[in-house]
């Protein structure tokens, strides 16, 4: 927090963010700016509040009071899909696909919002309707083979592996072009190969050009990928830093251990 | 990658193959029915039937649009049906001379067609604004609501609608001469007599046919374009569909909407068919019907409810109704007393709705998936029916 960099160097800036159930403050005053082109994870123990956190980015929240600034752009308040618009796309905890739709549908649909069909076009499949389409899955077969899933184009999303249903999120989610990615615990319920697999496409996603926004419990990849860290306890931001610094803060030791004596 | 691209390629050939043989025999049946069902029966009586189900077949078409494809519940949807009506009976007959307004209007049927689609697109956006924020059952209580109020309005509003009294004398449609051609008329090129509405049973049928090819075609595209994705997205998701830059309102709106125009559509052939509108011809059985018609064909799946609609108005006005007379011949011809023939004709149509529900429950039973389910639909009923065996090892493994 000492440092703060120009705006123009930050993609998400979160001024004092609250989000208030009734009584419960899930986010509490939490103030975080993330850079453009890195890796940020936000951690802390079951409950912290991160998921709400990040539902408050998104819009699926409307916050209590504080301010949310994307690329410059004041987005507090905005529904979700002007965010995905605005370039902002995300995964969630408990997968979310549409289950019944097939791996090549479920990334058109990513592609949705960076099409331009009417329903003019559509109903009476003008060619420059066609020719879109044309492009939109030849795109979207693009994203499934960068998470390495294309040959599973035509399989319902549900009834990919637990490993590439996650893999169909992250790829339905690039399909918005966002210039921020949200991933949701992206390594919940890996085996450790997947999780190597998963920093390496972390990393893919780093090299498009896109800055990287995580969840994530399992402390190998946190500190495998990420540049900086803060540490959410009972919606409190306790620490922030680089995966050094945070490993051996007092506070964090204590949220997560509980405190001795 | 050559062979993803090859499976998809195939599985899509498949889903397209079966569509296309039921479309060309539909398309086949379309054409010989008339002369077939003239031919043998001497009468156009079969052919104003099967108008009839064209209309349903419409309906049905525009309510798997909105339960579907976008999964909203839709209960009033004959609303639309009656809005659609009514725009023609208004504009189209001498109805408006005794009302406040003092003027008959005769407006083209051609115009009027496309004037009720969006009226009652409009009236959808309209019910819809306000409701889709809705969900499942929430939203179906809604329309169901709208369903019982429509009718009631064109009930109360007797100084303009005429009320019970209903509309009639409804126009028929015309073609102009240039449309009809050389090959209309008497002369030596006739290969279709006159083309006149009035009251003509064949003309109406050929207009439905067309409308409902139309129909096909526009519902086809959207299926498979990106609004089509959008709705299909927010039934299985919507959430998820939302995050991914997906308008839900507007998306949901353009279901409830579009839907609704080809009920309007519907609405406004149907008042120049039969000639004849009263708020009764739009009660809630309507709704109920068009949606079981859609349930039952394969919801989501458009070559499946037509020949769902198709069966289910065989079933509802031909079969269910002929069913007293036809237990009373074949009481007759095997030699029952006329006493116990008129009581089993009786009780047959006392039972008539009993049979009807009977012949529902079975067929839902036998075919839950619909009679041409959707790809999606057949899935997800499978994927149920696994689960629940599964549970049911796990409790007798419990016990």
């Amino acid at each position: 927090m000492s440092e703060q960099p120009a705006p123009a160097d930050n993609i998400l800036e979160l001024t004092d963010l609250t989000k208030r159930f009734g009584g419960l403050v899930a986010v509490d005053n939490v103030s975080l700016n993330i850079k453009r082109g890195e890796v940020f994870a936000l951690i802390g123990p079951n409950g912290a509040g991160k998921t709400t956190l990040f539902n408050n980015v998104t819009g699926l929240f409307q916050p209590t009071s504080g301010r949310v600034v994307f690329d410059g752009r004041d987005i507090t308040g905005s529904k979700p899909h002007q965010v995905a618009r605005r370039g902002i796309a995300r995964t969630f905890q408990n997968i979310r696909l549409f289950d019944y739709m097939t791996c090549l549908d479920n990334v058109r649909v990513g592609r949705h919002v960076r099409m331009k069909a009417t329903v003019f076009d559509s109903l009476f499949k003008l060619p420059r309707e066609r020719r879109e389409e044309e492009r939109v899955t030849e795109e979207a077969m693009e994203f499934l083979r960068f998470v390495g899933i294309a040959k599973h184009a035509d399989q319902y999303a549900r009834n990919l592996a637990y490993g590439q249903q996650r893999r169909l999120e992250i790829a339905r989610a690039l399909a918005t072009d966002p210039k921020l990615l949200l991933l949701d615990e992206p390594a919940a319920g890996f085996t450790p190969q997947e999780k190597v697999e998963l920093m390496k496409l972390v990393k893919k996603i780093l090299g498009r050009g896109i800055t990287v926004f995580l969840i994530e419990h399992d402390m190998k990849v946190v500190m495998g990928i990420s540049e900086r860290i803060v540490v959410l306890d009972h919606g409190e931001k306790i620490a922030e830093g680089s995966p050094d610094e945070v490993r051996k803060d007092v506070r964090v030791i204590e949220a997560y251990l509980g405190k001795s004596a | 990658m050559s062979t993803s691209v090859f499976t998809r390629l195939h599985l899509r050939d498949r889903i397209r193959d079966r569509d296309t043989a039921v479309y060309s025999i539909l398309l086949i049946l379309a054409l010989v029915f008339p002369m077939a069902s003239i031919y043998a029966t001497d009468g156009t009586a079969l052919v104003s039937q099967a108008t009839r189900a064209g209309t349903f077949v419409l309906l049905a078409i525009g309510l798997n649009v909105v339960v579907g494809f976008a999964g909203l519940l839709d209960l009033g949807y004959a609303a639309f049906y009656a809005i659609g009506a009514y725009s023609y009976a208004l504009f189209a007959s001498t109805q408006l001379a005794s009302s406040p307004a003092h003027h008959a209007f005769h407006l083209p049927f051609w115009l009027m067609l496309f004037v009720a689609l969006f009226v009652a697109a409009a009236a959808g956006a309209v019910l819809g604004f306000p409701t889709l924020r809705l969900r499942g059952d929430y939203l179906a209580i809604v329309t169901l609501g709208f369903g019982e109020i429509v009718p009631q309005l064109f009930y109360n509003f007797d100084q303009w609608t005429g009320g019970i009294n209903a509309v009639g004398g409804i126009d028929q449609p015309t073609l102009p001469a240039w449309i009809q051609g050389p090959w209309s008329g008497d002369g030596p090129f006739q290969v279709v007599r006159n083309f006149n509405f009035g009251g003509d049973p064949v003309a109406f049928y050929v207009l439905i046919c067309i409308l409902i090819a139309a129909a096909i075609i526009l519902v086809n595209n959207l299926y498979r374009s990106r609004l089509g994705r959008a709705w299909m997205a927010i039934r299985e998701d919507e959430v998820a569909a939302a995050a991914m830059g997906i308008n839900t309102v507007t998306t949901k709106l353009l279901a409830f909407g579009i839907g609704a125009s080809f009920s309007g559509f519907a609405g406004a052939f149907y008042g120049a068919n039969v000639s004849l509108v009263s708020p009764d011809s739009f009660l809630f059985i309507v709704s109920i019907t068009v949606l079981v018609m859609v349930v039952l064909g394969g919801m989501g799946n458009i070559s499946g409810v037509i020949i769902g609609a198709l069966v289910l108005y065989y079933v509802v006005y031909y079969l269910i109704p002929g069913l007293p007379e036809n237990v009373r011949s074949l009481a007759n011809s095997i030699g029952l007393s006329s006493e116990t023939t008129r009581s089993l004709a009786d009780a047959t149509q006392h039972l008539n709705y009993i049979i009807y529900g009977g012949i529902l429950v079975a067929m839902m039973l036998l075919r839950p998936q619909g009679l041409l389910p959707s790809r999606v639909r057949e899935q997800e009923l499978k994927h149920a029916a696994v689960q629940e065996e599964e549970a049911a090892v796990e409790m007798e493994h419990a016990t």
